[in-house]
């Protein structure tokens, strides 16, 4: 090739800095670089776009036509268990952000952004919008599919509202853990391992069948895990039944304790990611 | 006069846990002066992307002290960020993003003007080559392609000095003298350069001086001419069946007898470790130019003396010779930074090229 020639100096226009840096300045352009990122490369990645859109309506159709004749709730299979397919797709997508963040973690673009002077934690930040705007979309897509095979919502308009938050707040949460735990370990293989307790947990609640149908031991967990009051918003904002599968009465002590969980566990686990972020330096 | 743009001070870093620790930087010193372009130049393992990783603020030192453009490293590691670039090992872009994208997000990570971003980012694609890529993402790059990405992505905001970690490590010969071409324009526009490679050729295209990196520290430096006067551009190296005609013959050249591995015949060893091979004594080793005059000269001048070498062959120096020549052994060679060698002495004192020379 022809020698190549750098811009002149003056052509670039840009005079190098003098001034002292203030932390902090620029946080606002970071953030909404490093969310462009994030966005286009969730976009880009078309295995895990497949998997986020094809794997929810597999285990939908899974759910209601194979496993749902044989499963009484008192009602059309397919409106009890949509609420909890819903969270069991979004929780799957939302754990995969460990991956993301781990390669991230592990790939020497972050060695340039800690050279930089960037703030380098808004590159989590990126992932988590991401991953939220991501999994909302494909919990449209669920719900489109469920539609199709007979689910019907039996809710206002702020009820509809009530439950989209609730769903975005369950992503969020489940986003943190992933993103701590992304930060934290040293293999894209522990970081999808995140994925698979998510693809379980659910079904240790009352997603899928009411916990008083499980042993006791069981069912002590199941009926105070984290999972269980979130489901319990979601349908009983959706359909109105509770996990009995029959008419629920006032949810405002589930939706409050769906909400407290949700809301401990972003500030538990994005504060440990952050702490983690500041601390980890690659050998 | 004023403090150089980089200065370190007797560097120490050990990784390891702290009961068991491993010792990769035993007291560093390395100095880059405004406008200048130095090579960190050893074997893998000795030290050089840990030094690196500390004067780019990704590391804190176990002890001594690093500034850059007269800030500390570790505290005011947000205004030495501010001047600086680098581009490691591993080419830091993403792939799921094209050459434009990738530069544009840098050029606001590097709070340039918004309006300045999409300029200087569509000149630095033509002037390293990329504007015909440009808008493809970059895993259909070529690993040349890639590094000239990278290496874009670490000038949009004009950094008074790069670091550039083995730039050119695992390229083709011909995108390595591209990389050359790009990186002598860099320098040429303005931006000390801070080097490290592993390759003598590299060191004395770009550097204006080099400090050689042992086992955690500098143990020589100085121009590339002094090191390339000192090692020689190739030697021609002769095998005889005897010491004793070994000695015949250096006598003619008035040369010593060497035995180092690498000498004519010899498998030369990856590692790099000193030994006693079989040609040791045997071996003869003359720095040459490599033209057919010359080694005709060489030969017809052993044979003139009555003895007849069993095998010879012309070899380019390579980094055994430089250590060699400048320390009278070889590099230490680590495998890992995290398997180390045993501690068999230390390295020679830190000596300059002219005083090992002498």
């Amino acid at each position: 090739m022809s020698a190549p020639t750098l811009p002149a100096p003056s052509a670039a226009g840009l005079p190098r800095p003098t001034a002292a840096p203030r932390p902090g300045r620029h946080l606002l352009t970071d953030t909404s670089a490093m969310v462009g990122r994030s966005l286009r490369l969730v976009r880009r990645d078309p295995d895990e776009l497949l998997l986020a859109f094809v794997l929810p309506v597999m285990i939908m159709l899974l759910f209601v036509y194979v496993f749902g004749g044989a499963i009484a709730v008192g009602t059309e299979y397919v409106t009890y268990a949509t609420p909890g397919i819903i969270l069991l797709c979004a929780g799957y997508g939302a754990s995969n952000t460990a991956i993301a963040v781990e390669q991230d973690m592990s790939g020497g673009i972050m060695d340039r952004f800690r050279s930089m002077p960037v703030a380098s934690a808004t590159v989590l930040v990126g992932h988590v919008v991401a991953s939220v705007v991501k999994n909302l979309v494909t919990t449209a897509v669920v719900l489109g599919v469920a539609y199709a095979i007979g689910f019907r919502a039996d809710a206002s308009p702020l009820e509809w509202l009530g439950a989209v938050g609730t769903i975005a707040a369950y992503v969020l949460a489940i986003t943190c853990v992933a993103t701590c735990i992304g930060v934290l370990v040293r293999s894209p293989a522990a970081a999808g391992g995140f994925g698979f307790v998510m693809l379980f947990l659910p079904y240790v609640s009352s997603a899928f069948v009411p916990p008083e149908t499980m042993p006791s031991w069981l069912r002590g967990f199941a009926e105070n895990q984290p999972l269980t009051p979130i489901i319990e918003t979601v349908r009983g904002l959706l359909v109105g039944l509770g996990p009995d599968g029959a008419p629920v009465g006032d949810l405002g002590p589930t939706a409050a304790l769906a909400l407290g969980w949700c809301a401990g566990i972003v500030v538990v686990f994005l504060g440990a990611a952050a702490w983690a972020f500041a601390r980890r330096r690659r050998g | 006069m004023s403090p150089p743009l980089v200065q370190a001070v007797g560097l120490r870093k050990a990784f390891g846990s702290p009961r068991r620790p491993v010792p990769v930087l035993d007291g560093v010193d390395v100095t880059l002066a405004e406008g200048e372009v130095l090579a960190l130049l050893g074997p893998n393992g000795a030290g050089k992307t840990t030094t690196v990783r500390i004067l780019t603020t990704l590391l804190r030192p176990d002890g001594g002290t690093a500034t850059v453009a007269g800030h500390d490293v570790v505290r005011d590691a947000p205004r030495v960020r501010e001047v600086i670039s680098l581009t490691g090992q591993y080419a830091a872009v993403d792939e799921k993003q094209t050459g434009r994208e990738n530069l544009a997000m840098m050029g606001r990570l590097a709070h340039l003007p918004r309006r300045a971003v999409r300029g200087r980012v569509a000149d630095l694609l033509d002037a390293f080559d990329l504007a015909d890529a440009a808008d493809r993402r970059v895993d259909t790059y070529s690993g040349g392609m890639r590094r000239r990405l990278d290496l874009a992505a670490g000038l949009l905001a004009r950094p008074r000095v790069m670091f550039l970690d083995e730039p050119t490590t695992g390229l083709d010969p011909r995108s390595r003298q591209t990389m050359w071409e790009v990186v002598r324009q860099v320098v040429a526009d303005g931006t000390s350069l801070f080097l490290t490679t592993q390759y003598l050729e590299e060191a004395d295209q770009l550097a204006d001086r080099v400090a050689l990196v042992d086992d955690g520290r500098v143990v020589a430096e100085g121009a590339p001419s002094g090191l390339k006067r000192r090692v020689g551009d190739a030697a021609v190296e002769l095998t005889f069946a005897a010491a004793d005609d070994a000695r015949r013959a250096a006598g003619a050249l008035d040369l010593p007898v060497t035995g180092e591995p690498g000498a004519a015949g010899e498998a030369r060893r990856p590692d790099g470790a000193s030994g006693e091979g079989p040609a040791a004594g045997r071996a003869l080793r003359v720095p040459t130019d490599g033209s057919v005059a010359h080694v005709r000269d060489v030969l017809a001048a052993i044979v003139a003396a009555g003895v007849e070498p069993e095998r010879w062959e012309v070899r380019e120096p390579t980094l055994d010779d430089v250590f060699l020549a400048l320390t009278g052994h070889t590099a230490r060679t680590r495998g890992r930074a995290d398997d180390p060698a045993p501690a068999d002495g230390r390295a020679a004192d830190r000596a300059t090229v002219e005083e090992v020379a002498a």
